[in-house]
């Protein structure tokens, strides 16, 4: 493909993009109706993503502090040091960004499928069909359930993070309790949590509005719902990793 | 009743339509034959409002609803009801939250009322104790009547029904046109369904139409098509060596 048919597609998808998240902002057709999917939502993505935000947080901060423990070879640097790391790494970036990446192949791949799966088995030509502004009641309710859970799931992100550090630094004897958790008390921003749930706001905003919009225009069968799911994950992955940098950049410098 | 005034549709420079004009009569069936391609499906989506005309008109009871937006549509689209092919049943809701889906949206009805509708849907479309099953559930003949309670459920004035009898053995095709057409009759709506099944043209056709390579071809009446010396239209309806028994 040459570049400019590279470009005029990216501009397309970009417009149409963007005319998609225009035609979610109306007055529900019963707002009732919107709020039971709303609730569902927030069960779906928090509850539902518990288990695998829990089990990626510990072993994500146990790794990070043996690392940290195993890089610190200038007996002049306190042992707290390493707290102080961890604690940093989880906040700023690991709880964040990383989950959010995890999160963009759980939800991201699910939400693409479900309503690819739907517009391919034509549920969304129905849901026209009766009158009810489709991307509105499939979407909308996702995208805030998202922007509202996400934040919480990434809080019990950081204490799992710090808790797994603590747990692994202790039982591999490389670090004394006490000087991890003096290293975790030392120093701390607490503007640093505020940046973290900044990103995290964002990133849930990028998950669930790209995972639809691959979603919503899936056209074909179930070969094309995979597709529509992979690039789900891809793009909401690709997208991460650009804000990350633009708001850390922003916000941090 | 519905007029459609020379639509036309095109798609990347193929005419999928052609000015297909002709009009379908309330408390009948009206069905649209015509093969593989010739424009049944768009011509339905188009009066749906699913895909929008090039060219031409489209009246329900003289008022325009081509070329309006989704806001002024919305009062044309709770008279609509619609039988996708494959049914179209919503995979996350049990087969009475599918049908009681239209009414929570659009009235104000206690539950114990939806329920009662609900029922009498699933009445009359001789299904009972489905009510807690979901689609996946159903067989192919049961997702189709749950279809077209949920279609009847909010008391629509037309009924679409695309290639209702796809994929269904022949008794089924029987029982579901036998609903379209009495359900057709009994409310007084407008039936219109695309269709390759020359049983629903003898059982239900009040009025045929018939597209060749998205050109209306011919119309008339059930009694019309078995005489007609249309060419394009006895190859395609007596194709068969059982539909050629059919000819007087």
């Amino acid at each position: 493909m040459s570049p400019l048919v590279i470009t005029m597609n990216w501009l397309f998808h970009l417009g149409r993009y963007w005319i998609f998240i225009k035609e979610l902002i109306i007055k529900p057709e019963k707002f009732s109706i919107y709020w039971k999917q709303f609730l569902r939502e927030l069960d779906n993505f928090g509850y539902g993503s518990l288990g695998i935000v829990a089990l990626t947080s510990v072993f994500m901060g146990a790794v990070i502090t043996i690392q940290t423990v195993y890089n610190l070879v200038n007996p002049l640097v306190p042992l707290s040091a390493v707290g102080i790391v961890a604690r940093d790494s989880i906040i700023l970036e690991f709880s964040p960004t990383m989950m959010s990446l995890v999160l963009a192949g759980k939800i991201g791949s699910s939400i693409a499928s479900e309503i690819g799966t739907m517009r391919v088995t034509e549920q969304i030509d129905a849901l026209e069909i009766m009158g009810i502004n489709s991307s509105a009641y499939l979407v909308l309710p996702k995208i805030l359930a998202a922007i509202c859970i996400f934040p919480f799931v990434v809080v019990i992100s950081m204490f799992l993070g710090i808790f797994g550090g603590w747990i692994a630094g202790v039982a591999a004897g490389v670090i004394s309790s006490a000087d991890y958790i003096s290293g975790i008390q030392d120093g701390f921003v607490p503007f640093n949590i505020i940046f973290a749930l900044i990103k995290t706001t964002t990133f849930a905003y990028i998950i669930t509005t790209v995972s639809a919009y691959q979603g919503y225009y899936t056209e074909g069968g179930a070969l094309e719902v995979g597709k529509s799911s992979t690039n789900a994950v891809v793009y909401s992955s690709i997208l991460i990793l650009i804000f990350d940098y633009v708001l850390t950049q922003l916000i941090l410098t | 009743m519905i007029e459609l005034k020379n639509i036309s549709k095109s798609f990347a420079g193929r005419d999928i339509l052609k000015n297909v004009t002709t009009t379908f009569q309330p408390g009948h069936v009206n069905l649209v034959i015509g093969g593989s391609g010739s424009g049944k499906t768009v011509m339905m989506k188009c009066m749906v409002g699913l895909v929008e005309i090039d060219k031409g008109e489209i009246l329900y009871d003289g008022k325009v609803f081509s070329g309006l937006n989704r806001k002024d549509r919305k009062p044309f689209r709770q008279e609509i009801g619609m039988v996708f092919q494959g049914g179209a049943l919503f995979d996350s809701f049990t087969v009475e939250q599918n049908v009681m889906f239209p009414l929570n949206m659009f009235t104000t009805m206690s539950l114990e009322e939806k329920r009662d509708r609900v029922n009498f849907c699933l009445n009359r479309v001789n299904l009972v104790n489905v009510n807690k099953l979901s689609p996946t559930e159903l067989s192919g003949g049961m997702k189709k009547r749950v279809a077209i309670a949920r279609a009847i459920a909010p008391k629509p004035q037309y009924l679409f029904c695309d290639e209702p009898n796809s994929g269904l053995d022949p008794q089924t095709s029987i029982v579901i046109d036998n609903l379209i057409k009495e359900i057709t009759e009994e409310f007084s709506i407008t039936a219109i369904v695309n269709t390759h099944d020359m049983n629903s043209v003898v059982e239900i056709g009040d009025k045929i139409i018939y597209l060749y390579k998205g050109e209306k071809w011919w119309e008339g009446s059930m009694d019309d098509i078995l005489r007609t010396d249309n060419k394009e239209l006895n190859d395609f309806i007596f194709a068969s060596k059982l539909a050629k028994g059919m000819k007087r």
